[in-house]
């Protein structure tokens, strides 16, 4: 997603002088394309994530799109308030690039872990928070946040999941994509994990069980009418993030279905339970010793869906799940 | 403006500020009139600035990192006539825009600041801007001691000096007081100056109480082309008011009944 992103800006920024991009001394070797060709619009701000924050919105308050780079929670809550301030107060025009989200950086410790990220900053206001499940994706949302006149927080993951678009498939922020269609069970996902999610709708389909699979990679402003229309049509709703469950994708589908008042036959959120990852392993590794990964998934899914009837009318069968 | 119009403004907008924090119930007088007097300076003659159109793209810019001081910029733009003096009557009142750190919402006021530490490093971005555009306005942020407490302000000073962003400069009001005790028992600054320089910034000081050497110094920035320029300007928290002067409680205390009248002829005799 790394290189997908920056070969996207680096196409678009060549023609347009009047975006920067800040890294806090980290991208080596990625950022060099950028750089060395259009170095008045790259700066190196040095591990100071405050002052590359503030310094942003002070660029973008001067007419500049401005985009921030770095790792892990770094560009985010190392400078909490610099974005909420400086940048969501403001409205200025800065996203905010995390490269590693959840454990991409699994075996480097919970330090570099971005497990809180979607949370909290999706509580700003006028914060836009976007977290791509695959390349196309990737490349689309870049397009679409240089289109967006405002803060917006790109969560980039190391993983991805294989190609899920469509001929002639649009983009659109805040819209979430039908991955694939299905009449039993809803996967939602956010991030690299909807790799999990696709295979997880596989393992469940064997069983019979037939799974419509959501790509919400714009976790704000949430796609409320798709995610309700999902729950009333499926027995059951599926949330599946990388990110601790409280306040993530989870929690804002909650909120969102509730509001609504589509109620889903049964609720199920796949994500990590307060706690930090101090396991050394690989982002799939970690996966599985979460029960983030598509066994468990199919597993857990299974096991709620119990005895029931999946053939029968959803009608009858979702209030008394 | 002449140095005697200077410190006409200053005396009003110290007696501003006392009005709308006693009006308001607000905190901060102290600040205030500890900075009156560079901000006397910086909006009477210093700054290019454009009342009828706030945003013109030329105007210099002025960040206010010590945020808790709104009240002295307020009337300082009031002064100006970037809105009427009437409105600061409002301050600190419900449904004004005059709230009690400075709001951006304020016409002439680039940022809403409060939280310690942000100006510089947004001044930072601004003045980049400009340099990126080749163009020639400046940037102007005055800060507190105290806020020098904080990290983010070194790592726009060290940002700053590595870039050689001259057409930038810091404004330090230096009274020795901060939030809940002196800065000297807290966390000491000095060698404060040497701090700067070795940052790489042309560093200069001044009474901050003093028209003229306030003007001689902002008049000739950069001091050193190539770098920016931090002027630390030596002064008193609650200038201009006996009692409140180099006291810790005048940073929280609101100036009301026999207090506040004092203290309003006290500025109203202020020279």
């Amino acid at each position: 997603m790394r290189d997908i992103f920056i070969q996207t800006l680096t196409r678009i920024a060549t023609q347009r002088p009047e975006i920067v991009l800040l890294t806090g001394d980290l991208g080596f070797g990625v950022l060099t394309d950028f750089a060395r060709r259009i170095p008045k619009q790259f700066v190196n701000m040095g591990v100071a994530e405050q002052n590359m924050t503030g310094f942003a919105a002070g660029l973008a308050l001067e007419g500049h799109i401005v985009f921030t780079y770095s790792l892990g929670g770094f560009p985010t809550l190392r400078c909490l308030e610099q974005i909420r301030n400086d940048i969501c107060y403001h409205e200025a025009n800065v996203k905010i690039v995390t490269v590693g989200g959840g454990m991409s950086y699994g075996a480097v410790g919970a330090s570099h872990h971005a497990t809180e990220d979607l949370a909290i900053l999706r509580s700003l206001p006028n914060m836009v928070v976007v977290s791509p499940g695959d390349h196309w994706e990737t490349a689309e949302a870049t397009q679409a946040l240089l289109k967006h006149a405002g803060p917006a927080y790109l969560r980039l993951d190391k993983s991805a999941a294989p190609p899920t678009v469509r001929a002639g498939e649009t983009f659109e922020l805040g819209k979430a994509r039908m991955i694939r269609d299905g009449s039993d069970v809803t996967l939602l996902a956010t991030g690299g994990i909807l790799g999990e999610a696709v295979h997880a709708g596989d393992l469940l389909a064997e069983h019979g069980v037939s799974c419509r699979i959501l790509s919400v990679h714009t976790v704000k402003p949430l796609d409320s009418e798709t995610l309700a229309a999902a729950a009333r049509q499926t027995a059951g709703v599926v949330t599946i993030e990388e990110h601790a469950l409280d306040g993530g994708l989870g929690g804002a589908v909650a909120e969102a279905l509730l509001e609504a008042g589509a109620h889903p036959g049964f609720f199920l959120r796949f994500g990590l339970r307060a706690c930090f990852s101090s396991v050394v392993g690989s982002q799939m590794y970690l996966r599985k010793v979460y029960a983030l990964d598509a066994d468990s998934i199919a597993e857990r899914v299974l096991a709620r869906l119990g005895s029931y009837s999946l053939s029968e009318d959803l009608e009858t069968v979702a209030p008394t799940l | 403006m002449h140095e005697n119009e200077i410190r006409e403004l200053a005396r009003r907008i110290r007696i501003h500020a006392l009005r709308m924090t006693s009006l308001g119930g607000s905190s901060h007088i102290g600040a205030v009139l500890s900075c009156a007097d560079i901000l006397a300076v910086l909006y009477g003659c210093i700054l290019h600035l454009e009342p009828e159109n706030p945003k013109a793209p030329n105007r210099d810019r002025f960040v206010l990192s010590k945020g808790h001081a709104c009240a002295g910029v307020y009337a300082a733009l009031a002064e100006r006539g970037f809105f009427s003096i009437e409105k600061l009557d409002t301050h600190y009142k419900d449904g004004s825009d005059l709230c009690g750190h400075i709001s951006h919402k304020v016409p002439g006021v680039e940022v809403s600041t409060g939280a310690l530490g942000h100006g510089l490093p947004i001044a930072c971005g601004m003045a980049y801007a400009a340099k990126l555009a080749g163009a020639t306005h400046r940037v102007f942020a005055l800060l507190s001691d105290g806020e020098c407490d904080e990290g983010s302000v070194w790592e726009a000073a060290l940002f700053a000096g590595h870039h050689g962003l001259d057409n930038l400069t810091v404004v330090v009001d230096y009274n020795r007081i901060q939030g809940i005790a002196a800065v000297g028992d807290v966390l000491e600054l000095a060698p404060f100056a040497d701090k700067w320089a070795s940052f790489r910034w042309s560093v200069r000081e001044t009474d901050g109480h003093n028209h003229a050497k306030l003007m001689a110094g902002l008049s000739t920035v950069p001091f050193t082309p190539g770098r920016p320029s931090c002027l630390l300007a030596h002064t008193t928290k609650g200038k201009g008011v006996s009692f409140m002067e180099n006291t810790v409680l005048w940073h929280y205390r609101i100036p009301q009944g026999a207090e506040f009248k004092a203290a309003l002829r006290a500025l109203e005799n202020h020279i």
